[in-house]
């Protein structure tokens, strides 16, 4: 459960302040499988770097699952980021040197957790790579690398997963695999899965889409509904159209 | 994050630059390795100190001349003790607890014999010499009272001095040796050897093996020009020995006081134990090992900046690692421990490797003379490794822990955003 209110972040270069995102209002359900869309520039990242607990707002409030992230110390959201999120990226940020068992394996280890190995296996077959496991990110192919990605940001168990353009460097084909394989953890473990993306197509797999121009949430299907009148929990993919013209 | 996964991270991370590692840690070795072997020369130079004061025998007391002065007027040196002195401290009525006296003078002198010519100490000593030095000949006799009673011209010669002249003690016996003494040799007599001395051996600069003894009083009757312008022949050191080492302190008491009575209340004289000896010569070897130790330190501070400028390289290029190090979840001071420990290892395995080479080095030196007219002695001390091993490890904290902390505060999403 994820909700954000007047969500302002301003970045300050010299004198000049450079607002990135201004009062974002974004209520986020259990189990949600959300599109963020916007064009380059429009804050879409900055929006999904607060979602994440990699960044602070410069004002607003992030209510996670009733905790208070905006007011909490570093340390915190590294805890944040260890067990309730899993954060996929556009260029998937795997370490250079290690095998792919041992990137997932990573944030086991901040965790504390001993059976790490067996934990990253299965998360590796997870995501079809069980056969990859000892190969390092230069062995393998992109979709290959960010499905590793994917296994480490599932590894911890979390109920959220994050992703910012998780197929921005991936192919048509690829990016099909990536995304039906966050639609089936969406399925399948009732997983929240909210990712950043300016493609159409790769969108149309979600049954929420949110968008941002610049730093402002323009168009939001949720909100449109609800102002519309539907009486429908968020997470449903309501046809807005039929409903608008009810 | 337990420690273990730290240390197999930090390691891997040192593999991966397997060069720089090494040459970082280099400096940490030669620091260490400095620091031990130079300490080791320091240290054996005072063990070589200590040997060579006690090798002059036990429980002995040393009265020397010293220098007078008198209304501002610097006195003559070496004028002042006699062999009436030595008699005097020997008699039993005044001082019971001296076992024995010996009254000697020293002069350079060449000693020349089937056409050998070498330069060594001549010792003018009287009969208690042995005794009271525990060095005794090994082949024919001592000085004798009745050579000094007649101002014999026999001498005894030190194992060194009889080999280099004769081939070997055994050879030395019953023949002539010529001793010249003063510029160019021009004075000199020939004298029978009587004897050769046992070897004690050389371990330090002062070898008891090189020199050749006469009867004191030859010396004091033949060989004019090394009397006094008053016309006296003075004896250069008398020693005493007494019973106790716990008699030593009393002694030198009674000592200066007999002979200020004797003096006429003058002080012409010092009196010093082996203690006095010991104190004052390592006084000079423990600031000798103190200058060591401090160079070598300076070379270990230099190993440590070493280190300090490759984490902080390390935790430049690697921005990114830290960067998704930190979004999955370590918090600062997991990544602080990883730096801290990255620094800890290259110094402690750097020192451990330094160590090594010092007692090496240490050992190999022990015993080489290296151009130099005595032997260099090392002794390793324990506290020195531990010393060295704790200062290594204490040098990768400090030196760890400001680029760690650099490392702990990046911003994960500046972090990520650098290639």
């Amino acid at each position: 459960m994820i909700r954000l209110r007047g969500i302002t972040k301003i970045y300050r270069t010299g004198d000049v302040e450079v607002p990135a995102l201004v009062d974002a209002r974004l209520d986020i359900a259990d189990g949600e499988f959300l599109a963020i869309m916007g064009p380059s520039g429009s804050g879409k990242s900055t929006l999904m770097n607060i979602l994440g607990c990699l960044d602070r707002p410069t004002r607003g409030t992030y209510e996670l699952d009733g905790q208070f992230v905006h007011k909490m110390s570093d340390d915190q959201l590294a805890m944040i980021r260890n067990r309730r999120i899993g954060f996929v990226f556009q260029s998937f940020n795997l370490l250079a040197r290690l095998p792919a068992v041992e990137q997932v394996e990573l944030p086991l280890i901040y965790r504390g957790v001993h059976n790490r190995r067996k934990l990253a296996m299965q998360a590796l077959a997870d995501v079809g790579l069980a056969d990859r496991t000892h190969h390092k990110p230069t062995q393998l192919s992109g979709g290959q690398q960010q499905r590793v990605a994917i296994a480490r940001a599932l590894v911890t168990r979390p109920s959220i997963i994050m992703a910012d353009e998780p197929t921005g460097m991936l192919d048509t084909k690829t990016s099909r695999d990536v995304m039906e394989t966050f639609a089936r953890l969406n399925a399948e473990r009732n997983l929240t899965v909210v990712f950043v993306t300016h493609e159409p197509e790769v969108a149309a797999y979600t049954r929420r889409v949110v968008h941002i121009r610049d730093g402002r949430i323009v168009d939001d299907d949720a909100a449109r509904a609800e102002a519309a009148g539907a009486s429908g929990p968020a997470s449903a993919a309501a046809p807005a159209p039929a409903q608008a013209t009810a | 994050m337990i420690i273990l996964d730290t240390m197999l991270i930090a390691i891997r991370a040192l593999g991966t630059n397997k060069l720089r590692t090494g040459l970082t840690m280099l400096g940490i070795v030669i620091g260490v390795g400095a620091v031990i072997a130079l300490i080791a020369a320091g240290q054996g130079a005072q063990k070589g100190v200590t040997e060579r004061v006690n090798g002059l025998g036990s429980n002995l007391i040393f009265v020397r001349p010293a220098q007078t002065q008198q209304g501002g007027v610097r006195g003559q040196i070496a004028t002042s003790l006699t062999t009436q002195d030595a008699a005097a401290l020997n008699d039993p009525k005044l001082l019971p607890q001296v076992v024995g006296v010996t009254a000697q003078s020293n002069a350079t002198t060449q000693a020349i014999a089937n056409g050998v010519n070498v330069s060594t100490t001549l010792t003018a000593a009287d009969p208690n010499y042995p005794a009271v030095r525990n060095f005794y000949p090994a082949i024919g006799r001592f000085i004798t009272d009745q050579d000094v009673s007649s101002d014999a011209l026999v001498t005894v010669l030190g194992s060194t001095v009889a080999t280099e002249l004769f081939g070997s003690p055994q050879s030395a016996m019953n023949q002539t040796v010529r001793l010249a003494f003063g510029p160019g040799g021009r004075f000199g007599f020939n004298f029978q050897v009587v004897g050769v001395m046992q070897t004690l051996g050389s371990s330090s600069s002062t070898n008891q093996d090189d020199q050749v003894f006469v009867p004191i009083s030859t010396l004091q009757s033949r060989i004019r020009f090394l009397r006094n312008p008053l016309g006296q022949t003075n004896v250069q050191q008398i020693t005493v020995k007494v019973a106790k080492s716990s008699q030593i302190g009393v002694t030198k008491n009674e000592i200066t006081n007999l002979l200020l009575q004797r003096h006429g209340g003058t002080q012409d004289f010092t009196v010093l134990s082996q203690s006095d000896l010991l104190a004052t010569a390592n006084q000079v070897s423990r600031t000798l090992t103190i200058l060591l130790g401090a160079i070598a330190g300076i070379s270990l501070v230099v190993g440590g900046i070493g280190i300090m400028n490759i984490m902080l390289v390390s935790v430049t290029e690697r921005t990114r690692e830290i960067g998704i190090r930190k979004a999955v979840g370590a918090r600062r001071g997991d990544i602080l421990l990883q730096f801290v420990v990255e620094a800890l290892i290259v110094t402690i395995a750097g020192g451990i490797i330094g160590i090594v080479i010092g007692v090496v080095a240490a050992r190999l030196a022990n015993g080489h003379n290296f151009g130099g007219s005595s032997a260099v002695q090392t002794v390793v001390s324990p506290l020195s490794i531990v010393a060295a091993f704790g200062v290594s490890a204490a040098i990768g904290l400090f030196f760890g822990i400001y680029p760690a902390f650099r490392a702990s505060r990046l911003d994960p999403i500046e972090a990520l955003r650098t290639e």
